[in-house]
């Protein structure tokens, strides 16, 4: 009588808050969606590109499977390659046959690698005569890295722009949450506080937290946990401090539209978790390219990549700008929005 | 409804000359005709009330009158969907207006992890109090509520009278024209009720203007008029006095039931 007094308790508790539903059905669906256009995706082909390179090699290479382009100049080839838009450079030198790869994905050069190796066995038809001019060692060399780039090297700088996103996330949203359940936040406005300077009080405050965060993590993944680190760690500090602004005003901005704990934690699978598959920690050019395009909205995605091209190639300020630009941006969308926010608390 | 115009202003209270209006003789409150309503759901319905300067005025009704809403109104924490409200001579909602009032609300709005010095120093740091003179108002407003000695406890530790009394203390730190005080003596001990209505009759008595919620009939009996809040209307306004003579009821308590019923019929 009693577990059945409470079983229907719970069930009407819940039965009405329509969000709960919504995360306990509709988000692992969500999440599975997502994970199925990840992997499953159709295989890519290593884009490689050619200069000058021998005939048959070039027809072996296609016939492996790969996605081969020919440049005029090795020059080219290297700008694009750095870009990343290649994956690798093959080209002649002397009689050798020579790669330049990528390097900053390891699985991405180890399919390259495997791809051209298949090319160049030796087979028992008549061009084994033509391929015999060529010596059978490949050179090989890495635009970034040194080959020896672990695959945790390689979405370690994602992680560490994630947990900063991640955590600050929560913390600000739970925090934000509490001064309304709590009704300080009412005090604060029957007080002759403008929206703004609640709004930068709470930027200001969390600020702080997000830098030490922000400083706490970058430090303890390249010098404790030993991350490939190539490039300027103030530049990966000041990335992770624009990518926790983004969290710290989503997380307020959101908690305006929760109204327990609870729902907070409801916002992870939909607003975090998405994200985390489009940051580069998988590969997305498998996936369709119409969802591809679903990073663009995401900020970690900006902040991951930053991030990686900071850490694996040793990228400049300018290099990041346009990435930290964006960062900036969402931070000030978000901000702006807050002030919106708090128009339910004050009728002013 | 027709009788609230003379009834206004009756209040015959000595405090009210000695207070300090800047001149003016502007009523502290005047609500001309308004409502606030959420979609469909009215919650006050054409209400004209008004408090002047210097008096305590009791806002008197059930739990779930409106009483809360009128208060917030007033504030200007919600906006009026019909009619308008004068605060201080400032039509709500006014920012600026909000530093002559001091605010207590329902539930006590402190932060638990703070202690009592460090939430009156963050208020004192909105009302824009500083140095000095913040900290001799943090002094005064302690000892005034008798928490001095509780000072650097955090409020976390605070038994519920303490914490209503820190409300309190955050009202009047800034040492506001007009107190607003939603149900200011809720949970607490019958002893401390009598020391806090002391601290109000004293402030008033220095023209403070003011207005506070109760569902307490005794309190209300202490208040210079009161205004009988059901269903989201103002049934009544008037002294205790006029309202039990009104009604020939003994006691405020049954005057309310009396008017009460008038609304239903």
């Amino acid at each position: 009588m009693r577990i059945r007094a409470l079983a229907l308790r719970i069930l009407r508790q819940f039965g009405k808050d329509r969000r709960t539903l919504a995360l306990l059905f509709l988000a692992p669906l969500l999440v599975l969606t997502l994970m199925y256009f990840v992997f499953n995706g159709q295989s890519t082909a290593p884009k490689l590109a050619g200069v000058g390179l021998p005939e048959f090699l070039g027809a072996k290479l296609t016939a492996a499977g790969a996605d081969l382009v020919s440049y005029s100049s090795k020059d080219e080839a290297e700008a694009d390659l750095k870009e990343g838009k290649l994956s690798a450079i093959v080209f002649t030198e002397g009689n050798r046959i020579a790669v330049r790869l990528e390097g900053s994905d390891p699985a991405e050069a180890k399919s390259a690698l495997l791809l051209l190796q298949q090319a160049m066995q030796p087979d028992e038809s008549a061009e084994a005569t033509t391929s015999s001019a060529f010596s059978s060692q490949l050179l090989v060399s890495y635009e970034y890295g040194d080959g020896t780039l672990t695959s945790f090297d390689s979405f370690g700088p994602v992680l560490v722009g994630f947990f900063s996103f991640f955590f600050v996330f929560l913390l600000a949203g739970v925090a934000f949450l509490r001064e309304q359940t709590t009704g300080t936040l009412e005090r604060l406005m029957a007080t002759p506080i403008r929206r703004f300077e609640v709004a930068a009080g709470y930027l200001a405050g969390f600020g702080v937290f997000a830098i030490l965060q922000a400083t706490l993590i970058a430090t303890y993944s390249i010098h404790v946990l030993g991350l490939y680190m190539d490039g300027s760690f103030w530049l990966v500090l000041l990335t992770n401090l624009l990518l926790s602004l983004v969290a710290l005003t989503l997380g307020t901005l959101l908690s305006s539209f929760a109204g327990s704990e609870f729902q907070i934690i409801q916002f992870i699978p939909v607003v975090i978790v998405p994200q985390v598959f489009f940051s580069g920690l998988f590969n997305l050019d498998a996936m369709n390219p119409w969802l591809q395009k679903l990073s663009y909205v995401m900020p970690l995605y900006y902040g991951a990549d930053a991030l990686r091209s900071v850490m694996l190639r040793s990228a400049s300020f300018a290099g990041v700008l346009p990435d930290l630009s964006i960062l900036l941006g969402f931070s000030a969308l978000f901000f702006l929005l807050n002030l919106l926010a708090l128009g339910k608390q004050r009728a002013f | 409804m027709a009788d609230n115009e003379q009834q206004r202003g009756q209040a015959s209270n000595a405090a009210v000359d000695e207070a300090p209006v800047n001149g003016l003789k502007l009523p502290a409150i005047d609500l001309k005709g308004a409502s606030r309503s959420y979609g469909s759901r009215t919650i006050l319905k054409d209400l004209s009330l008004t408090v002047e300067r210097g008096e305590l005025f009791g806002l008197l009704g059930p739990s779930g009158s409106g009483k809360t809403t009128l208060i917030k109104l007033i504030t200007g924490l919600e906006a009026a969907s019909a009619g308008e409200a004068t605060l201080l001579g400032k039509r709500v909602p006014n920012r600026q207006v909000l530093a002559k009032v001091g605010y207590m609300a329902q539930a006590d709005a402190l932060y638990n992890e703070l202690t009592g010095t460090q939430n009156l120093e963050f208020f004192a740091a909105l009302y824009g109090l500083s140095g000095a003179r913040r900290q001799e108002r943090i002094e005064s407003v302690l000892a005034l509520v008798d928490l001095t000695e509780h000072r650097s406890k955090p409020v976390s530790a605070y038994s519920g009278g303490m914490k209503r009394r820190l409300s309190l203390a955050v009202a009047l730190l800034h040492e506001p024209e007009l107190l607003l005080l939603d149900e200011p003596t809720v949970g607490i001990d019958p002893a401390l009720r009598q020391s806090i209505w002391a601290e109000l009759l004293a402030l008033r008595g220095r023209g403070i203007t003011i207005v506070l919620t109760t569902h307490v009939m005794d309190e209300a009996d202490r208040c210079d008029r009161i205004g009988l809040i059901r269903d989201g209307r103002l049934i009544a306004i008037g002294s205790p006095d006029e309202l039990r003579t009104a009604t020939g009821a003994a006691t405020i308590e049954e005057a309310f039931i009396v008017l009460g019923r008038g609304t239903e019929a």
